[in-house]
């Protein structure tokens, strides 16, 4: 089969530069099959090993304040209300009350019918650059069990009503069964269906959904796969999913990050989501971006979490560093 | 400041109550010893730690003496499951107290705290604990019903792992019911007599266990000692020669773990960023102060460039400084002697025409301290590549078969340890199969068990320490019965078969 990434489509663009221009099933497959393996052991061992960074006064300071401007604030419920979304866009926007010097986090992030009212409440503060911005998830989430037609107008509906970023999934029965081409296919057209009115495009991020590919191995293949499709970042999972993000598995996706900028110059965002309700966890997905990849990706458009829980922890842990005690939950707000 | 740049987060030392001065151990007592003593250091600062006793023949003498005394009225006597309750005695203390000898091992050898912390302190409890098993279950250790011990046991641990290497000696040593007269490495004695106050704590019986300090002499003294009746030695392969030489027809057994120079083997379908892992973990480790370091790395040549580019990347980010910063790396060089060797060697190495490569590091004031250092372009006949460094300098030579492999990997007057990286798993056995090599880690290296024997072909010496097969140092067969050679069911008086 060839693929059907028409000529000149711009997100296929990376695929056929790695690839060649007579971009096939089967260059796909050979190339995603000739990556090299992953040990599980060895992976996990280094995870555990840079868990062990002890970060501590003003690099815990930075490390918290950090976090915040990396998350991607998340409400995903079927119980979702404009009013809790308002909620949530209040938080964003101001997330201690009692204290103005806390960053904003870097976005909301709700399902796609919820965009409008996210627009509307973060108002002046909705910025794709420099504020908070609106990302949706699309494409039939979290299972992404559905025609890619609806999987499209789902996309260009979040787009339409605002949203900055497109938080897809991929369709992980099609990667299991080895349909490398369709899975490929498809986040080309989401990409396409990302494109703004006014000629620009909504970040896409694409789920990978790391605890239904279940190796290592595939979490590799996968990862590729988003990228030479045109992902702008690679996230770990719906947090539908258990398990979700994992230090290792995000050590593993920043390791092919990492390869990419080094064969292309280019760089890639990686998104861990779910599952990471500490401070004390967040600082070590810090540390390990920080060293596997480098600082400057500590930065909202190259690494986020997909987190709703973590933020208090972190409040809480930034009043501790500026009073000297532990105050408590009830310091900090419900949302 | 970038977020890199860690703030300093320092492993306290208040922990540690340290005293002036230390003895010598015998006797169940710390003793004054008759030598002219010396200061132990801190080779990350040169300060003085403490000043410790020296041991003489005559301290030798007297530690031989109460070891025999202890073992003829006590622990030749006692039930192996009771000798066994000292020994589990000793791991819970040691997990106790597990903090103050990390701290006291980081301070006094220069190794990084994160590595006291999370590999020698939890490895020495695993070794006793593994070892307070067996005490009572010898009959099953494959030498024959009834193995008796030997008798008093001299000996002798080297600087690198100061407490691990007395665990490793002392636990199955014990277990099996020997006495013995240790003696720590001149500039690593610390943790051995914070080791000493923890077998006061567990109330072992006096004399079991005698610590005696000192230089090269005392070791000599203690190997030369006719009272000895097994000499244990782990360190270098020119003093292992020598103490072959010494007990030979002596009647004393030996048992040697000495110099290596191992071959770390990459294939090109190695999982590449492990083995890169691996490779970082096999020769940087403790400073590379490792018997069985991966110092020659024996690389695929169609993956040779891309490996070593890898490495050098991940080499770059190894923190090397205060061994006791938590989130150091690589610390101090051991002693000013062993730098000045790694320099000799390093030196030479430019100079037979390896290429030589740095990490970009500072580099502290006071104490000793050599940057990670890769070479490449090396050839088999270079010096680096025949020689134990000992130190944190890789070098890297390639193949382009396995069979090359293999050759390259075997040929060495060494024969420790090796390691194989490829995802294809027939391809690893089919390859530790043929090395020479005690120790063969597919896929990771530099790991250690108390369940898994440990030790050397060729100039890496003799017999094994850990597991079933370590007991057999210091377990001498039962006599065989006219029974058991004519294969009938042998009746004899087994100690705790009738009950």
């Amino acid at each position: 089969m060839t693929l059907t990434a028409p000529d000149g489509l711009a997100p296929a663009e990376r695929a056929q530069r790695i690839l060649g221009q007579d971009l096939t099933e089967k260059s796909l497959r050979l190339h995603l099959e000739g990556l090299s393996g992953v040990d599980a052991v060895g992976l996990e061992q280094r995870a555990a090993t840079l868990g062990t960074r002890s970060i501590k006064t003003t690099s815990k300071a930075w490390a918290l304040d950090r976090i915040i401007e990396l998350i991607d604030l998340t409400t995903l419920e079927g119980s979702d209300t404009p009013g809790k979304v308002r909620s949530l866009a209040a938080k964003a926007v101001a997330p201690d009350p009692s204290d103005p010097t806390a960053p904003r986090v870097a976005a909301v992030c709700v399902y796609g019918d919820m965009v409008p009212y996210a627009v509307e409440a973060l108002g002046a503060a909705h910025r794709p650059e420099g504020g908070v911005s609106v990302a949706a998830v699309a494409t039939a989430f979290p299972s992404g069990r559905a025609s890619l037609d609806v999987k499209l107008a789902d996309t260009r509906e979040a787009v339409a009503a605002g949203a900055d970023e497109i938080d897809m999934v991929i369709d992980r029965g099609a990667f299991l069964a080895g349909r490398y081409g369709l899975v490929f296919d498809q986040i080309v057209a989401v990409k396409e269906a990302c494109r703004r009115a006014d000629g620009g495009y909504a970040h896409l991020k694409v789920i990978l959904e790391t605890g239904e590919l279940a190796t290592y191995d595939n979490v590799r293949r996968a990862s590729w796969l988003a990228i030479l499709a045109g992902g702008d970042f690679i996230k770990t999972s719906t947090g539908k999913i258990n398990p979700a993000a994992t230090l290792p598995t995000t050590l593993l996706m920043l390791e092919v990050v990492r390869d990419w900028h080094r064969l292309t110059g280019e760089r890639i965002g990686v998104k861990p989501a779910g599952g990471i309700r500490a401070s004390k966890d967040a600082i070590k997905y810090l540390v390990t971006v920080a060293e596997t990849v480098g600082e400057e990706w500590l930065v909202p458009h190259l690494f986020r979490f997909g987190a709703s829980s973590l933020l208090n922890d972190v409040l809480l842990q930034r009043q501790k560093l500026r009073t000297g005690a532990y105050s408590g939950p009830d310091y900090v707000t419900v949302d | 400041m970038g977020f890199l740049e860690y703030a300093p987060a320092p492993e306290s030392r208040s922990i540690l109550s340290l005293k002036e001065s230390y003895g010598l151990f015998i006797d169940g007592e710390f003793v004054d010893g008759s030598g002219d003593p010396f200061t132990t250091i801190s080779p990350a600062t040169e300060e003085r730690i403490a000043e410790i006793a020296a041991g003489s023949a005559a301290d030798v003498d007297r530690a031989v003496a109460a070891a025999r005394r202890a073992y003829d009225t006590t622990w030749s006597r006692m039930r192996g499951s009771d000798r066994g309750k000292y020994l589990f005695r000793i791991a819970r203390l040691v997990q106790e107290r597990a903090r103050e000898l990390a701290v006291a091992e980081s301070l006094d050898n220069g190794k990084p705290i994160r590595e006291a912390r999370d590999v020698d302190v939890p490895l020495v409890a695993a070794w006793f604990f593994y070892y307070a098993g067996w005490a009572d279950k010898l009959e099953w250790a494959g030498l024959g019903p009834a193995p008796r011990a030997l008798g008093v046991a001299a000996q002798i641990i080297p600087w690198n792992f100061p407490l691990l290497m007395l665990a490793w000696k002392l636990a199955p040593a014990l277990a099996a019911g020997n006495t013995v007269v240790l003696k720590p490495a001149e500039t690593t004695p610390l943790s051995a007599l914070l080791f000493a106050e923890i077998l006061q704590q567990a109330d072992l019986p006096a004399g079991v266990v005698n610590i005696v300090t000192g230089a090269g002499d005392t070791g000599a003294a203690l190997v030369r000692h006719p009272g000895v009746d097994k000499v244990a030695f782990t360190g270098s392969t020119a003093v292992g020669r020598e103490i072959a030489r010494t007990v030979a027809g002596t009647g004393k057994k030996v048992t040697l773990e000495l110099g290596g120079k191992a071959a770390n083997i990459v294939f090109d379908d190695a999982p590449i960023d492990q083995a890169i892992e691996g490779i970082v973990q096999g020769i940087f480790f403790n400073q590379g102060h490792v018997c069985c370091a991966g110092s020659r790395l024996l690389v695929q040549e169609n993956v040779h460039d891309e490996v070593v580019e890898r490495l050098k990347q991940r080499v770059s980010t190894l923190r090397l400084g205060d061994p006791l910063d938590k989130n150091t790396d690589i610390g101090a060089i051991n002693s000013r002697e062993q730098l000045d060797r790694i320099r000799e060697l390093s030196d030479l190495g430019e100079r037979e025409g390896g290429v030589r490569w740095t990490a970009e590091c500072e580099i502290p004031q006071n104490g000793f301290w050599f940057a990670p250092t890769i070479f490449t372009n090396v050839s088999t006949s270079s010096t680096i590549a025949r020689e134990e460094v000992f130190g944190p300098v890789l070098s890297v030579l390639t193949f382009r078969t396995p069979a090359e492999a293999v050759a390259k990997a075997n040929n060495t007057p060494y024969g420790l340890s090796a390691g194989i990286w490829s995802e294809k798993g027939s391809k690893v056995l089919a390859i530790a199969d043929q090395l020479r090599a005690g120790v063969v880690w597919s896929n990771t290296f530099n790991k250690f068990d108390p369940a898994s024997p440990f030790g050397g072909y060729k100039e890496s010496g003799y017999g094994r320490e850990g597991g079933r097969h370590g007991l057999a140092g210091y377990l001498a067969p039962s006599k065989p019965t006219v029974a058991a050679i004519s294969g009938t069911v042998e009746k004899t008086d087994r100690k705790g078969a009738k009950k």
